[in-house]
Parts: structure tokens; sequence; C-alpha cells
């Protein structure tokens, strides 16, 4: 919460545009000199009855906006720390405090504990994911045929609704199914349960998951590799440098915001898991995320005091991963206002 | 890294003929790569859309490769479609997408505007607000949402997930007001010399400018509402207030084994994304890249 590096990436978002807008619009958010004021003063001179009225005309903007942001976002998150707190059950209106007894029982229960390690398969999915996107960003960055044809097909299982892709991967991994039968055709014949025991399951799954977003991290990647003027290529080449070279010295400081930006949505995304494993094993076989234990714990056990105590566990670890990134990638392009 | 003065040299010795750069790797191990890959994304879906065709007897016997006896057998797609209650299905997912993307664009709109062409006193402290609730995964703090929605009585009720659509979408604020920079504040104040007011100059001028940025989030909004699983299945549990997300997650129980059923209700889901991505391409790429940077 001590996230008032806001004000760092503010300076340049605002210099950038003065510079675009015109000579009126740099006063916002700092001193106006006296002889600039020209906005403010004509509607001054109009009418004086308008400056308590322009004094609150942002708020009647904000109204509607704030309030919904304070209802389903910071009432949320302070009435979930005060629940974890205590041992509601989410109905009756009794509940006991019962101090920090809920965070001494999700590190200490090993049971509660180990969905920290089925995140570990989709943290190693997440890096294959994110070179497999970069190898693919790069390789289209040049001009091939069907190109934008290949550009689709790769980007296209984001898209997809995750309870369809969950389906079509539980008969990709059935008994007989479609891996089954593909690897028979290539003459591999197995009949290994690939949901069957959770190493197997979790690999299977994660692999899902790097089927579903890898396509988001290619087109950012592209994205990125594009904006890249051509002639730098041209002059590097001209100074001797090879594929490699150009790739570590051209390519890959220009895309570093964006895999930077990658590396954290991987690490909250992993930590986050929840749809495709509870869609297609409901977190059967040592396959319950953190998420889906968490939804369990809340809505079928009832247990809402330790469901929310996780919640909060959860909300500072992706807190802490951000400011972590914020610290050591402190020059980002992430210009948030 | 080179001086200037290098790269147009560059630039008039080789003329266009460089313009074109080689590939690292080699045209053909491209390619292949390329063709692997294209396989890895289709096969599944392929393969699927094959058995969404078949009869349960040929799902059973033959191979999931094998292609269907007859290709014009609907029977699949009639089954999910109607016990499967998709058409409620799509209506409430229609429902929600009309009064959630409305409310979004709206309210993303008015806080931009507000954020950005106006000097008041907490517009930090405003800001920082926005901020921080980026860095809030909504996926955790649902156990206490839940009680939230719950006090206003809207659990089993589609108001709920239009709500928390609305009121949780903090990335279409920072597009508009990306946006909302370029447009030149010269053009509000000769609104304001006319005798605008600030509800007209939003309404009259800075909305019909944002058009673009309007596109990126119905876009973007669109998709992931089609697509969201979570929040529905947290808030709305009758049968008859299922979206597509929820009424195919249905399909687990009843149809159990029935592969073709449930290939073709996936089907079902699937094609109206593959139609709004054909049509939209551009505008998609775009957004999704705008809306992952933020």
């Amino acid at each position: 919460m001590t996230q008032t590096t806001d004000t760092a990436p503010e300076g340049p978002a605002m210099t950038g545009r003065s510079s675009t807008d015109e000579k009126t619009g740099t006063g916002h958010g700092r001193p106006r000199p006296p002889g600039r004021r020209r906005g403010p003063t004509t509607a001054r001179a109009r009418s004086w009855r308008d400056a308590p009225l322009r004094r609150i005309t942002p708020w009647l903007f904000l109204a509607v906006p704030l309030a919904l942001l304070i209802t389903f976002t910071y009432v949320p998150v302070a009435s979930m720390i005060s629940y974890s707190f205590t041992d509601w059950d989410g109905v009756s209106p009794r509940r006991e405090n019962v101090g920090f007894d809920n965070y001494v029982r999700i590190f200490t229960r090993p049971e509660l504990f180990r969905v920290f390690f089925v995140s570990g398969y989709y943290l190693a999915a997440s890096v294959v994911q994110i070179v497999v996107a970069l190898y693919f960003a790069v390789i289209l960055s040049f001009n091939l045929r069907f190109r934008n044809f290949f550009k689709g097909i790769l980007f296209f299982p984001y898209l997809i609704n995750g309870v369809a892709i969950g389906f079509v991967f539980l008969y990709f991994f059935q008994d007989g199914g479609t891996l089954d039968s593909v690897l028979a055709w290539l003459g591999v014949s197995t009949d290994h349960p690939w949901l069957g025991d959770p190493t197997s399951a979790n690999v299977s799954l994660a692999g899902v998951s790097v089927w579903r977003f890898t396509g988001l991290n290619f087109v950012l990647f592209l994205g990125a590799i594009q904006s890249i003027p051509g002639e730098l290529y041209e002059a590097a080449e001209l100074d001797g440098a090879g594929k490699w070279k150009q790739f570590r010295h051209i390519i890959a400081p220009s895309i570093k915001p964006v895999i930077s930006l990658s590396v954290i949505l991987a690490i909250s995304g992993s930590l986050s898991v929840f749809e495709i494993p509870y869609i297609m094993t409901g977190g059967a076989t040592g396959t319950q995320t953190f998420v889906i234990q968490t939804v369990k714990l809340a809505f079928q056990f009832n247990k809402t005091g330790l469901a929310s105590a996780a919640a909060v566990v959860l909300l500072l670890i992706i807190l802490l991963v951000t400011w972590i990134q914020r610290r050591l990638v402190p020059d980002d392009k992430v210009d948030l206002v | 890294m080179t001086s200037p003065d290098l790269t147009t040299a560059t630039a008039t010795v080789k003329g266009p003929r460089t313009t074109r750069r080689r590939l690292p790797v080699g045209n053909a191990l491209a390619y292949l790569s390329l063709l692997v890959a294209s396989a890895v994304v289709l096969i599944p879906l392929v393969v699927v859309f094959l058995t969404s065709l078949k009869t349960s007897e040929e799902v059973g016997d033959g191979s999931a490769l094998s292609l269907p006896g007859n290709w014009f057998n609907v029977d699949n797609y009639v089954t999910a479609f109607h016990d499967g209650k998709m058409l409620t299905a799509f209506g409430n997912t229609a429902f929600i997408l009309v009064f959630s993307i409305g409310g979004t664009v709206v309210i993303g709109s008015m806080t931009a505007y507000a954020v950005d062409r106006f000097d008041f006193r907490g517009k930090k402290l405003v800001m920082a607000g926005f901020l921080v609730a980026t860095l809030v995964p909504s996926v955790t703090t649902q156990v206490a949402t839940f009680q939230v929605i719950n006090g206003f009585g809207l659990i089993d009720t589609r108001w709920a997930p239009i709500l928390l659509y609305m009121g949780t979408d903090i990335v279409s604020v920072y597009i508009f007001l990306q946006f909302i920079r370029g447009i030149p504040v010269s053009l509000d104040e000769a609104a304001r010399l006319d005798g605008a007011n600030a509800f007209t100059i939003y309404r009259k001028i800075i909305f019909p400018l944002l058009k673009p940025a309007v596109a990126t989030v119905v876009i973007i909004k669109g998709i992931t509402t089609y697509n969201d699983f979570y929040i529905p299945f947290l808030y709305m549990h009758s049968e008859d207030l299922g979206t597509i997300s929820t009424a195919l997650f249905r399909f687990k129980g009843p149809f159990g084994a029935h592969w073709e059923a449930i290939s073709a209700g996936a089907i079902l889901v699937i094609v109206p994304t593959l139609i709004v991505f054909l049509l939209l391409q551009r505008w998609i790429y775009n957004g999704f890249a705008q809306g992952a940077t933020k």
C-alpha cells in the first residue's frame, strides 16, 4: 500500500503531454504562472458564482465511479482483513475474535500450505510460455508469408472461453482422447492416464495454461519488437553484429518493459490460477490451487474467517511481488496517470 | 550504439534492397516451428469440432481423430442448445454484456474526464485510489465482496455481475485517460466561451472524440465478460440465470461421458468468439495490447 511510486511515472507522462498539448494544458498539476491563467480567469470573469460550482464539478463526475470503487474494492479488502481475525462462518451473526489463529493454520497445516507448491508448476509453465512467445514474436517480426494467418492462430486461444478450453482439454487428455490418438498416429502407443497422478495432472494443466496464454504474451512482444525502427538493424549489421547480438542489444532492451510486465502477470497469474483446474479436475488428484482452496473454504465449508486469511496472504504476496518488480525495473513505461 | 551519420549512410548505400531483414534461424526452420505451433493450437479444437458432428456410437468406437460419418449431423447441437439451455444462457450473457459495457464506458470516460480536465483538492488521492486498486486481484477479494453483494440483496440476480464488472474495471479508466490527454484543451475552452458547462463539454465534445477508446474498451470488456466464469459461478446459482460459461460448465453433470454433446456445446460457445475475432482482428490485437500494458 506504500505504492506512492505513482509520483515517479507521473513526471514523464506530464511532460510528454505538455509538449503535445497546447500551452494552457501545461498548467495541470503544477502551480500556474500568473499570466497563464486564461482558462479559470475567463470563467471567473463571466460569473463569480461559477467558482464554487466549478470546484464541485469534478466530484459530480467522480461520485458514481468512486462509490463503485470503494464499495467493490476497498470495502471488501477492509472487511476481508477484519474477517481474517475471526472464526466467522459467513452466515451466523456470531463471530469470535481469534487473533492470528487463521494465519497460523495456513502456514502450519500442510494440506493448506501445499497449494503453494502447485503454483510452482504454473510458474514453470509461464517461463515456457514467455520463451515460446518471445521466439515466435521474433520470428514473426520478419516478413514471412502468411504472417497474419500465423499471428491469428497463435493469438486465438487467448480469446476462447475458459470453460470451453477446459472441456476441449478434458477430451484431449482423456483415455483414448486426442493426445493418445495423436501419439498413436505418430507411432507412440501409451495408455498413460494424463490426469491420473498429481505430477502428471499438474503438468498437463499447466500445459493447458501455456496453450491458452502464450498468445497474449506473443502479441505484446510482437508489438514491442515492431516498434523498433528498422534502420537500427541495418546499422548494427554494418557494424558486423550477428543475429544473436542484434537480439541481445537491440531487441531485448527495447522489449524489456513488456517482458517485466509479463513476468509480473505470470507470477500473480500462477498464484491465482482457478478456472482451468477447477473446470477440468475440480481440484482433485493434487491439482488444488490457492484460489480453488479459498473458494471451497469460503463457499463450501463456510469458513469465511480462514478463507479471508488465505486471501489476505495471497493479496500480500502479490503486492510484494509488484513492489519488488517496481524496485527492480523502476524506469518502466507503465505511465499510470 | 552507432553514430547517426552511419545510419543514414546505410540507407543511402544499401537502398531498399535490405529493407527485408533476413531470418535468424533460416526459413525452413522458422516455417517448421510455425507449422508445429499451429498444429498444437488447432488439433485440440479441430478434434472437438469433429467430435461434435459424430453420433454417440462413432464417439464410442472410433479413434478421436476419425472423421464423422455425416458431416451435416447437427443433432448434438440441437441437444446442446435445447437441453443445455444455451438460448437462455446467450440471453443472460447478452443482457449482462449490454449493461456492463455501457456502464463501464460511461463510468470510465467520466472518471478520465474529471481527473484529466480539472484541478481539485484530493486529485492525487483519487488517482492513488484507482492506482492501488489495479494491484488488488479481484479473485482474492471475492470472499468479502460476496458479503457486500449479499448485503445489497443481489445474490442470484444479473445485477451482481453487472455491478462488479462496472465497478472494478480500472483498466478502462486508464485507456480513456491515455486517450483524453491527446484531445486539446483548447476545444474545451472554446466551448466554455460559448457558454457550455462541464457536462455539455463532456457530452458534446469529449465523448464523441473518444470513439476509438470506446471501441477498445468495448472489445476488451466484451470478450472478457463473455468469457468470465468466476463471477457468474459465484453469484448466479439458479439454472435459468446461467451465462454461457456457467451453462456450459453444467454440461459436465448430465451429459457425463456424452462427449459429442459436450463438444457441440463448446463449439457453440467458441464460434461467436471466432466470428468476432475474424471481423475485428486489428482492433482486438491493439485493444488487448493496450489493456495489458496498463
